[in-house]
């Protein structure tokens, strides 16, 4: 039998061997992100015995509005601390898509290695004013529309569609949760039922206080490693089988909210179909999120969903999404899963997803 | 439909506050000009002692713990003379914006030098920090009000060469 | 392995202090409808686009690209965001070209742009970050200090920077894209123009503007249907390399950064250049303070350290005084600065002389461009090699 899984996306298997996040919190009052990510870089090399100079490739993903200044990447660098000079770049989005531009430049087979990490803070600044600058400058964000409100747009409109009710969304916030008891990184976790849940006041109709993520400080890295030297370093590395993603129109109201088809295309290009999966880490920011991006990938109901407790357990912004994918290698590595789906969305209600099988062998 | 003409521009004010987070060894540097003192960190790794450091050696990646009391005096090793006005300006024009090197660090930072015309700045002068009145220090750079020459010869090339 | 892959299109929007007539929709969009144009292309034609721009606040928008993926026809496809600093246009073209050469995809849109006049970028750049050390000095103060130092020890005259300023401003004569068409430009012109930063003048530095760059950037076969197409020959990716370094670090060399010249090593041994003033039929090198002609000649190995001003004085730079090493015949960011997509436009222009559709000022017979961008402290660096011969 091959060492290597069969690719879906690629031609050159690539491992996640090494993943490290930061604690979840509420405020991280005491470390500004340097500090923040040193131990986590730290980790993320130490725990596989290796340094920043066996990896031939940095990329990281972060936003400097969450900072409140130009440039934030610029110094959070000096965490990994990059001399002699590396080969390095940035994305002003989710880490999941640094890992997707690293694994792209490892299809190329020039490096054999590469370290992806992210940070985001939702601490510094008013979260719901800070998002809705993501929105269109002429006709949306003048308005100041908070994410909440998006989501309960998107919530709505999946009520009134019949496909799910607000118990369904209890439902998830309640099994999300509770896995997240036995997640040490988990900012909240608790073991309420359904029916506890529905007792909740709303914050925005339909969304009860339940359904909606934690505001999250945080950070995260991973290292990926090409062919056998994900086997030098991980005993049962998490190939990326497939890996794509894609975007959605801008506008709310020209959208279906109630379905994700980037999702769905992702997944298919990715292979999501092609076998059974284990494990499903969703980035469902708001419950009922997790329902659309399950539906959009067909996952059946023998598919753990968010183990976790995914990003209703802590959602650090630009870090939730590769989280998700760390937190399925995890999964393979330890031998619960064979095949994991990993998810990564930005954007409001679910406007851009990537979607990442992983498979170990 | 009128004949109006095509809207060009729309102002939609944007007001975000944020609260900035310092850290540990800001918040060290920052106690220090709270006192009237420089404060530098040692990098375990290769020694280098860094002014105004957020927390890492930025070439080792490791965090600079070690404090190091840094005295009053410098070198500027580069400057240039600003003669633009911009917004959140508060000194008058020209004014000399140099990179100070302090005794014993390995790092300069740019700070503002007063008390001499600008035409008589240059490479390698020897200058000192004056600070604001001790009941005005704080927890800011705004401690430190300019830096003015002290007097001693110039620096030699050599002694600043490599922190250019 | 990598597969080979070309610029098989470019479009760019003439740039201007205001672009009054678009919106940010409007101003990536004319640059991407030209791009695809060139390439004999429409949207539905384009696998993934890639975007670049610097910090979201020149704008006031946060990650732009979700509200600009319908004006780019991404809607359906993966969309990418990039953000080096000042090396973002570069960046943002070498991830473009990876996805193609890494076999990901055959046809991918890529573009970078900057609306300056959409916000205020100088107040972007100062908003005052509590902890750090007050901003004595706006953009050119930062770099004025290391021009001084870079005089200091290579021994160049004062007027040297003089010289790119003038010589830029007549290249942009020739590029009816560039923002600043200074007729009457002269080094008496610059040396009255008022010292800002001293010793930088006001004509030795870069304008505000606003603009957008696109590219095609297509697989082997991409590349001989396009030619099929449009009878427009493609500029083949030789080499692509990006470095970065600490923004300040004990000992760094701010004047010629040890990331330019391992940026350039890379760069060079992919491309198999020996000798850049030889090889190079001519250089886009980002260039928005004057005095970074010479410094980057000498990070860049055109000539010995110490000797890039003589390089500049020697007019071996300038098209109009029909030197062997033209370096920036479209102006450059001198003439033209909209941020984010300044990077891009010099990887832009490189791919313009090797097709040979630079137009007025295009260098006769180039066959071989060097195309750079740097950013932030200059510890970002990002550069290509393009070439008229298939690699």
């Amino acid at each position: 039998m091959s060492r290597f899984p069969e690719l879906t996306s690629g031609s050159r298997p690539v491992g996640v061997v090494s993943f490290a996040q930061y604690d979840n919190v509420r405020r991280e009052g005491a470390h500004n992100e340097v500090e923040m990510l040193m131990p986590v870089v730290a980790e993320v090399f130490g725990s596989i015995g290796i340094t920043k100079d066996d990896v031939g490739f940095i990329c990281s993903g972060s936003t400097d509005y969450l900072v409140g200044g130009p440039f934030s990447f610029v110094t959070a660098l000096d965490a990994v601390g990059v001399w002699p000079p590396r080969a390095e770049s940035h994305v002003e989005m989710d880490g999941a898509w640094a890992l997707y531009e690293a694994w792209v430049l490892l299809q190329e087979g020039e490096i054999d290695a590469a370290l992806v990490y992210c940070f985001g803070r939702s601490s510094p600044g008013d979260l719901s004013e800070i998002l809705a600058l993501q929105l269109d400058p002429y006709y949306l964000a003048p308005l100041w529309p908070d994410p909440t409100s998006l989501a309960a747009l998107q919530a709505q409109a999946l009520i009134d569609s019949g496909k799910a009710t607000e118990a369904d969304f209890a439902a998830v916030a309640s099994r999300s949760r509770r896995a997240a008891l036995s997640n040490p990184k988990a900012q909240v976790a608790y073991d309420r039922t359904t029916e506890e849940l529905l007792a909740e006041d709303y914050e925005v109709t339909p969304l009860r206080r339940h359904a909606l993520p934690p505001l999250t400080d945080g950070a995260a890295a991973v290292v990926l490693a090409a062919g056998e030297k994900a086997y030098e370093w991980c005993e049962r590395p998490a190939f990326i089988t497939g890996i794509d993603h894609r975007i959605e129109t801008h506008s709310i109201g020209a959208r279906d909210l109630t379905v994700s088809p980037s999702t769905t295309l992702a997944g298919e290009k990715a292979g999501v179909g092609h076998k059974g999966v284990d494990v499903a880490e969703l980035h469902a920011p708001y419950a009922h999120q997790e329902l659309i991006l399950a539906e959009a990938l067909a996952l059946d109901e023998g598919v753990s969903r968010n183990p976790s407790g995914g990003a209703l357990a802590a959602n650090p912004m630009m870090s939730a999404g590769l989280i998700r994918i760390g937190e399925s290698a995890k999964a393979i590595w330890s031998g619960q899963a064979g095949r994991a789906v990993a998810h990564a969305t930005s954007g409001p209600c679910l406007q851009q997803n990537l979607v990442c099988v992983l498979e170990g062998v | 439909m009128s004949e109006r003409e095509p809207v060009t521009m729309m102002a939609a004010p944007i007001h975000l506050d944020y609260v900035f987070t310092a850290g540990v060894a800001q918040s060290k540097n920052l106690h220090g000009l709270e006192e009237g003192k420089f404060i530098g960190q040692r990098c375990p790794k290769c020694k280098k002692v860094y002014t105004l450091s957020r927390g890492s050696c930025p070439t080792d990646g490791v965090p600079t713990d070690e404090i190091v009391e840094l005295p009053n005096t410098g070198t500027v090793t580069t400057y240039c003379v600003v003669n633009v006005p911009f917004a959140g300006q508060s000194i008058e024009i020209p004014y000399i914006c140099a990179q100070i090197l302090l005794d014993g660090a390995n790092l300069s930072f740019m700070g503002l030098i007063q008390e001499m015309p600008t035409d008589e700045v240059r490479m390698g002068m020897r200058v000192e920090a004056v600070w604001v009145e001790p009941d005005e220090l704080g927890p800011t750079m705004a401690s430190v009000k300019y830096f003015r020459p002290n007097g001693e010869p110039d620096a030699d090339y050599e002694t600043y060469k490599e922190y250019l | 392995m990598s597969e080979r892959c070309a610029v098989i299109g470019v479009g760019q929007t003439v740039a201007k202090a205001k672009r009054e007539d678009v919106s940010i929709a409007g101003l990536v969009r004319e640059a991407a409808l030209a791009a695809l144009d060139d390439a004999g292309l429409t949207f539905a034609d384009i696998d993934a686009v890639v975007i670049g721009k610097a910090p979201d606040m020149f704008e006031g928008v946060m990650m732009p690209e979700l509200y600009l993926a319908p004006a780019l026809g991404a809607v359906g496809k993966p969309m990418f965001r990039v953000h080096t600093a000042g090396s973002v246009g570069g960046s943002t073209a070498i991830v473009a070209a990876h996805l193609v050469a890494s076999g990901v995809h055959e046809r991918v849109l890529t573009v970078a742009f900057e609306k300056q006049s959409d916000s205020d970028a100088m107040w972007a750049l100062s908003v005052p970050q509590p902890f750090s050390a007050p901003l004595l000095a706006g953009a050119g103060g930062y770099f004025a200090p290391i021009i001084r130092a870079y005089m200091h020890r290579s021994g160049a005259p004062g007027d040297v920077g003089m010289m790119v300023a003038v010589k830029d401003r007549l290249h942009a004569l020739k590029n009816p894209y560039a923002h600043l068409h200074l007729p009457d430009i002269s080094l008496k012109m610059v040396e009255e123009s008022i010292m800002l930063w001293d010793p930088l003048h006001y004509l030795e530095s870069c304008p505000s503007s606003d603009g957008a760059a696109a590219m095609v950037i297509g697989s082997e076969r991409a590349v001989g249907a396009a030619t099929a197409e449009t009878g427009r020959p493609p500029a083949w990716i030789h080499g692509m390399a990006m470095r970065s370094e600490p923004t300040m670090f004990a000992g760094r060399d701010q004047v010629n950064p040890q990331a330019s010249r391992d940026c350039a090593a890379d760069l060079y041994r992919q491309a198999g250049i020996t000798n850049p003033r030889k090889d190079f039929d001519m250089a886009e090198v980002y260039v928005p303070f004057s005095w970074y002609e010479p410094m980057w000649l000498e990070s860049l190995g055109f000539c010995d350290e110490g000797d890039g001003w003589k390089l500049t004085q020697s007019g071996a730079t300038s098209m109009i005084e029909n030197g062997d090493i033209p370096w920036n015949c479209s102006g450059g960011v001198l003439s033209s600065n909209p941020i984010g997509a300044s990077g891009m436009l010099r990887f832009l222009e490189s791919a313009l002389q090797v097709r040979g559709l630079a137009g007025e000022h295009q260098v006769a017979d180039a066959r071989r461009a060097l195309g750079q961008a740097y950013g932030g402290g200059s510890q970002f660096f990002a550069m290509w090699v393009v070439g008229a011969e298939r690699p």
